[in-house]
């Protein structure tokens, strides 16, 4: 059963949201717009879905209205992929990412017509946006193999010790994507979280969650193995509370959980699992994340040291 | 023939006890508020050792309030040279008196002479000298290009290691730039107020460091109050919940060092002598009293057979007894509540089918004291292998594959640390890859260093103390 916000039901529904120009005399096919859990694109096992409008209010799309059993099986699909994804070269993690900003690229047009329509952005906008977030995904795919020789290293021990320390990801990340900057902010968050060998469940912006579904088609084409990067669209009060609580849940970032934010984090105290609170960037749109090099601090909080120490002799 | 040990006590005329210890704030002892005391006792004879004043809300209102004064007025706009000056001379006093704190807190916490004097005042003095290099050093850490100290930072430590838990938190902290109000564990507060004389011996800037003595109310207080920037924490999970639970919304930074359950790997090509060695320190250094101890054997099932005889006969070698006896290899449990802790679920292991030895062992008859024990027969689901005993008590479990070792060794919701042995690099490396723990201890076990970071996966906590890791818990 549909839930829908008073007063849209039935109200214009207006073409979707990246739907090409008209064909004279030809019937546009439309996207059914569902989770991505896995690897695959399943419809909430819920039954429900949500209307998503435009900037504007006209109606774009229903999209997939995620339940708590939803988030259970992502977690799970995340939990199953972080072997493998972890254990995977850095190099080859950043050939994957890469491949992201490659494919990302030559969607270009789709993705700047989403943001016309979904943020009412101008074409200049959105195409800036866009740019930022191809780039984005080079920027991270970057670091995969450089992230370890900047926070690790050798240990000076007072003894005949080899001692090392070396970063690790911390595992099954949630991550509540930015509400009001649905692909270069959620492209923000997700990247570093992934290209530090972590897996990802992400609650998308709930106003604006068609991006997200059309990253998730961009992910599924770039050879990023199924459940690295699960996506559920929906809405952060209903999903939040059971990640935030799952045992299984390493970490979360709750930079688009707005309000929310101090109660899951009350909740992730019971299982110590890691949080990163809302930061500056919020509330800022898809501009506050213009600035090309973001540094560090995004991969650091999903990043665990592990030092190993060996005795030295003969 | 046969030698016998003499005693060889070490002589406590070193430490002059005061009747009673008053709160450090503002560079000054003054009496808690509420004018309460408490008794700590030395816990291998139960003697009375001093009263130490209890501080209430309103001691951690004046403290908070001093070391806020300190940060703003002082210690934020020293030079970090200037700052990593106060520390190197801080370092040099507890080297001056190490003797002294080794035995004060050989007394006051019941761990050999050996250990205190060998392991724990060596390491407090070099944790101090490390981070006073530092100070002047921030922009080179890594952190960004204007590191900021994040301002007062309330910090709770645990009794297992006082002295270097309290160098631990204080000396990063310092070296960064901010001020600290620390409270000592209710059972071992005696050597942070002797720290915090050296501070006055030192001239640190009064309100920089200050030491509020009392019990678990005292730190609620404490990692409750609205004054702080940071809140660092070492002690059990479950506190530790509570903090972070405590501090959700107040967008205080906080780092946690929790409990531990580590696992020790044995592979049946290891060197066997030395990997016995490693299982006795892993366990029995400091009566088990360690977070990160490896109190979960898991030997490789075709070896067990020979380890277990010569690991027995290595336990009956040990020797029990003073703490302030130079031949002392275990001392006195800290507290008859940690004791109680220790014979609880020890007992439980009985209960559930776990087969449990001891050497003959004679106990002294007063104070706190358990015979270190070996418990086989130990399956993943037994109460003595998921929860942390913090006592002398070794679970000892079996493996066949490398496989296996590593599902068991990472089956607990702790992830502090864990051991390998074995001779072969190619396998060490693997296991250590797998392991989900802090601290990998391969062919070693209980090393520390101020270079080398420390903390925990998963619910043993976040954030890493020690080497340039150490210094992001501080910074903004």
């Amino acid at each position: 059963m549909a839930e829908r916000r008073k007063g849209n039901a039935g109200k214009n529904p207006g073409k979707g949201a990246a739907e090409p120009a008209p064909v004279p005399g030809r019937l546009a096919v439309r996207k059914t717009y569902k989770l991505y859990l896995g690897g695959a694109f399943p419809r909430s096992e819920s039954g429900r879905s949500y209307p998503v409008t435009s900037a504007k209010g006209d109606h774009l799309a229903n999209a997939s209205l995620a339940s708590r059993k939803d988030a259970r099986e992502a977690v799970v699909a995340a939990r199953k992929a972080f072997g493998g994804w972890s254990a995977r070269t850095a190099y080859n993690r950043g050939q994957i990412l890469y491949r992201v900003a490659e494919v990302l690229e030559g969607r270009r047009e789709q993705f700047a017509a989403q943001a016309v329509a979904a943020q009412g952005l101008s074409r200049e906008a959105a195409s800036r946006v866009v740019s930022a977030a191809v780039d984005r995904w080079v920027y991270y795919a970057g670091w995969t193999d450089k992230v370890a020789q900047v926070l690790g290293g050798a240990n000076p021990v007072s003894g005949p010790y080899y001692n090392h320390s070396a970063p690790e990801p911390t595992g099954v990340v949630a991550v509540f994507a930015p509400q009001d900057a649905p692909l270069l902010g959620l492209t923000s968050v997700v990247a570093p979280v992934i290209a530090t060998g972590n897996t990802a469940v992400v609650v998308t912006s709930e106003h604006a969650p068609l991006a997200a579904v059309d990253l998730a088609e961009v992910l599924a084409t770039s050879d990023l193995p199924g459940g690295v990067v699960n996506l559920l669209t929906g809405r952060a009060g209903e999903l939040g509370p059971h990640l935030a609580a799952h045992a299984d849940v390493n970490a979360l970032d709750l930079t688009g959980a707005g309000d929310l934010a101090t109660g899951f984090e009350e909740t992730a105290a019971t299982t110590l699992t890691r949080v990163v609170r809302p930061g500056p960037e919020s509330g800022g749109g898809e501009d506050a994340w213009l600035d090309p090099d973001p540094g560090t601090s995004r991969m650091t909080p999903f990043l665990e040291t592990k030092t190993v120490w060996h005795p030295i002799g003969v | 023939m046969i030698f016998e040990y003499a005693p060889a006590p070490e002589s406590r005329s070193v430490v002059t006890l005061r009747e009673t210890y008053d709160l450090f704030v503002d560079g000054e002892f003054r009496p808690a508020e509420g004018g309460e005391y408490l008794t700590t006792l030395n816990p291998a004879d139960e003697t009375k050792l001093a009263q130490v004043a209890v501080a209430g809300e309103a001691d951690v209102d004046r403290a908070v309030a001093a070391a806020r004064r300190a940060h703003e007025t002082v210690w934020s706009r020293m030079s970090g040279a200037e700052r990593g000056k106060y520390l190197f001379r801080v370092a040099r006093i507890i080297q001056e008196r190490s003797r002294e704190l080794a035995v004060l807190e050989s007394m006051d916490n019941g761990k050999p002479i050996k250990e205190t004097r060998d392991v724990d005042l060596p390491l407090v003095a070099a944790h101090f000298f490390y981070y006073a290099g530092w100070a002047d050093k921030l922009r080179h850490a890594g952190l960004g290009p204007d590191p900021r100290p994040l301002g007062v930072a309330a910090q709770v430590i645990p009794w297992n290691f006082p002295l270097l838990m309290l160098a631990w938190k204080i000396a990063p902290a310092l070296a960064t730039g901010n001020t600290v109000v620390l409270k000592p564990a209710e059972t071992t507060p005696l050597t942070a107020l002797v720290f915090a004389e050296i501070c006055q011996e030192a001239d640190l800037p009064p309100g920089v460091v200050n030491i509020l003595t009392g019990a678990g109310e005292t730190g609620r207080a404490l990692v409750e109050h609205p004054g702080t920037d940071k809140v660092a924490f070492t002690g059990s999970t479950e506190v530790g919940r509570r903090i972070a639970r405590s501090v959700a919304g107040t967008g205080k930074r906080l780092t946690l060092e929790l409990g531990g359950k580590g696992a020790n790997i044995v592979y049946d090509d290891a060197a066997i002598d030395q990997a016995v060695e490693g299982i006795v320190s892993g366990i029995f250094f400091n009566q088990g009293h360690v977070c990160c101890a490896g109190s979960r054997l898991l030997v490789q099932e075709s070896i067990a057979e020979e380890l277990l005889p010569r690991l027995r006969d290595r336990v009956a070698k040990l020797r029990l007894g003073d703490p302030l006896d130079k031949n002392t290899d275990i001392g006195a449990i800290n507290s008859a509540a940690q004791l109680e802790r220790i014979r609880e679920l020890t007992d439980s292991g009985a209960e559930e089918g776990v087969e449990r030895w001891s050497p003959p062992c004679d106990l002294p008859s007063t104070g706190y004291w358990f015979a270190p024990t070996l418990l086989t027969g130990v399956s993943q689901a037994h109460r003595v292998a998921r929860e942390e005993i913090f006592g002398p008590v070794l679970s000892v479990l079996t493996f066949r594959t490398p496989e296996e070792a590593v599902a068991k060794a990472n089956n607990t919701p702790y992830g502090l640390s864990a051991g390998v042995w074995t001779e072969k690099g190619s396998r060490m490396l693997w296991t250590a890859e797998r392991l989900r723990a802090g601290v990998i201890w391969s062919n070693t076990f209980n090393k520390f260093d101020p270079t080398s970071p420390f903390g925990g996966y998963k619910e043993s906590g976040y954030g890493r103390e020690g080497g340039r890791h150490g210094l992001e818990a501080y910074l903004g």
